[in-house]
């Protein structure tokens, strides 16, 4: 009988290695697959390399925001809102619901209101953007401003913001020639601490004195 | 929200092309519902296509038809001279939809493809036929308080959330698209569909087909209009029950009615045969509640939604009075 041929225990260290080394491999591969955006694996399944670039380019994005021109690089998916916060450092329009609720976002686009959160930064380009930050001439407060602070319009503040530029946008548009009018236009700014008599009052105020505006 | 690619249409041939070769692909108009839902990954297109800078955005009035452009903006559309002089209807409608921001971005294409508020459809956590073919109604057994007393299916019960919808009903709008394989018209009574077996459409459009513009065609119904919205706030907030009533009276006798509902079905909800009773019919309260007990036949209500068998009969009523000025 020949010597049975010891058994050689396969080299720990070599063998762990290997393991460890194919347990990352294999785990970086899922979570790269598991946090790759839904376009890209599609993309890549199907061999389209070049869509794969297109799907993480960065666009150039041109518009003007509160009277000064600005060349930004954004995401296609980033909003009007986001890029207004985290690029511009504009942090006077707020995010409350982010989905078009609530109205804290409001900022005039071409001198109307709109939600900035539901506006694709990059359908954007060559328009011109009024937040918060630029109704005040210097230290010469909007009268809205004013009025607001005048009438205690506010409590919290985290509505305010948009509140004034939807209660600007409401005079603009001839919609706060009574109190029924002025509450229906401004239904699309909710104010979790109940300003609103308060609020209305300040652009009853505004209202009455035309012009100012 | 996930990424995708983001194109520019110049022109409609190159816009519809591009979605048509895409089946991932949506166009972008005011954004106002497509953007929330690719916020929480109920649509996750590859591609936009943003038809904002086509030519569509003007309201013409021909020899037979007012000629609306797809792009022409809700708000803009509300307050229209024609619209109110013409159409009032439309108007009311519109202005009792939504917010004054997102009036001013939504389109009125967009708005004829506005999807369900149904909770089960925005809930990604919950079985939805209309999102995920298949998987089932959650809102059958479920909280279906908002939900369909006509026209529903065991595969959804589902309702349209739109309000200018339910006024165009009432108009026999006619809504124009051109898509690969040319332009056709759609009476808006076959654009929007019933659930069915096929909860995921909501309309009859093809894919790659583009809305451009809807006509409304003359009617005498520029005095005797109302739009009445049941709601659980007074503003902002998704119907109920809404009824759009136009008449046409000459001497205190109905010479032509139309009636339709909102919040009640898959589609925008024409009564027809309330339209047929009240037609040479008196103004009279009487033959509101009559008419109003006709358009009930056949509704069909689920365990939250019951209220809206009594709700929906008194709006009706109350919004017939209002149109025709027995009410104020």
């Amino acid at each position: 009988m020949p010597a049975k041929k010891p058994c050689t225990p396969p080299d720990d260290e070599s063998l762990l290695a290997g393991t460890r080394r194919d347990f990352l491999k294999q785990s970086t591969f899922l979570t790269a697959i598991a946090l790759t955006p839904a376009g890209v694996v599609k993309a890549a399944e199907n061999k389209l390399d070049e869509q794969i670039a297109a799907v993480f380019e960065k666009m150039t994005l041109s518009m003007e925001v509160n009277g000064v021109q600005h060349q930004l690089s954004v995401e296609p998916r980033s909003t009007l809102l986001d890029i207004l916060r985290e690029h511009l450092d504009l942090t006077g329009t707020k995010k409350g619901c982010d989905r078009g609720q609530c109205g804290a976002c409001t900022v005039h686009v071409n001198g109307r209101r709109i939600n900035s959160c539901l506006s694709l930064a990059i359908a954007n380009n060559g328009k011109k953007i009024l937040t918060i930050e630029g109704l005040a001439k210097g230290n010469e407060l909007h009268p809205m401003q004013q009025a607001f602070i005048d009438r205690d319009g506010f409590q919290c503040g985290y509505c305010t913001s948009g509140q004034i530029m939807s209660a600007v946008a409401c005079i603009h548009e001839g919609h706060a020639g009574s109190e029924m009018e002025i509450r229906e236009f401004m239904s699309g700014n909710i104010c979790r601490c109940g300003a609103y008599p308060n609020i209305v009052n300040a652009i009853q105020d505004i209202a009455k004195g035309e012009g100012k505006v | 929200m996930n990424q995708f690619q983001y194109n520019k249409a110049k022109e409609s041939l190159s816009a519809i092309k591009l979605i048509a070769k895409d089946p991932n692909a949506h166009f972008l108009a005011g954004g106002t519902n497509l953007i929330d839902l690719m916020k929480m990954g109920i649509v996750t297109p590859s591609k936009l296509v943003d038809i904002n800078h086509l030519p569509l955005s003007k309201i013409e009035k021909l020899p037979t038809t007012l000629r609306i452009g797809a792009l022409v903006t809700n708000s803009d559309l509300a307050e229209n001279e024609f619209i109110k002089s013409d159409f009032p209807l439309l108007s009311l409608a519109i202005n009792a939809g939504a917010s004054p921001q997102l009036r001013n971005m939504a389109t009125v294409g967009g708005n004829l493809m506005q999807r369900t508020r149904c909770p089960y459809f925005f809930d990604t956590a919950m079985p939805c036929n209309k999102r995920v073919p298949g998987s089932g109604c959650g809102a059958l057994q479920g909280f279906n308080r908002m939900h369909a007393i006509f026209g529903a299916s065991d595969q959804c019960i589902a309702v349209n959330p739109s309000d200018m919808n339910v006024a165009m009903r009432a108009l026999d709008a006619v809504v124009h698209v051109s898509g690969p394989r040319g332009e056709r018209k759609i009476n808006i009574a076959d654009f929007h569909r019933l659930p069915g077996n096929q909860p995921e459409l909501d309309n009859t459009l093809q894919k790659g087909e583009l809305i451009t513009a809807v006509d409304l065609p003359y009617a005498p119904f520029s005095k005797n209009v109302y739009y009445l919205k049941v709601r659980d706030r007074s503003s902002y907030a998704f119907a109920l029950v809404s009824v759009a009533a136009a008449l046409h009276i000459e001497n205190n006798t109905i010479k032509e009615a139309r009636l339709a509902m909102g919040g009640v079905a898959h589609k925008p909800w024409r009564l027809t045969a309330a339209e047929e009773f009240l037609k040479g019919k008196t103004v009279s309260e009487d033959n509101f509640k009559q008419a109003s007990q006709i358009a009930m036949q056949g509704a069909k209500a689920y365990h939250y939604n019951q209220f809206k068998l009594k709700l929906a009969p008194n709006t009706i009523v109350q919004g017939l009075k209002m149109a025709s000025g027995l009410a104020s």
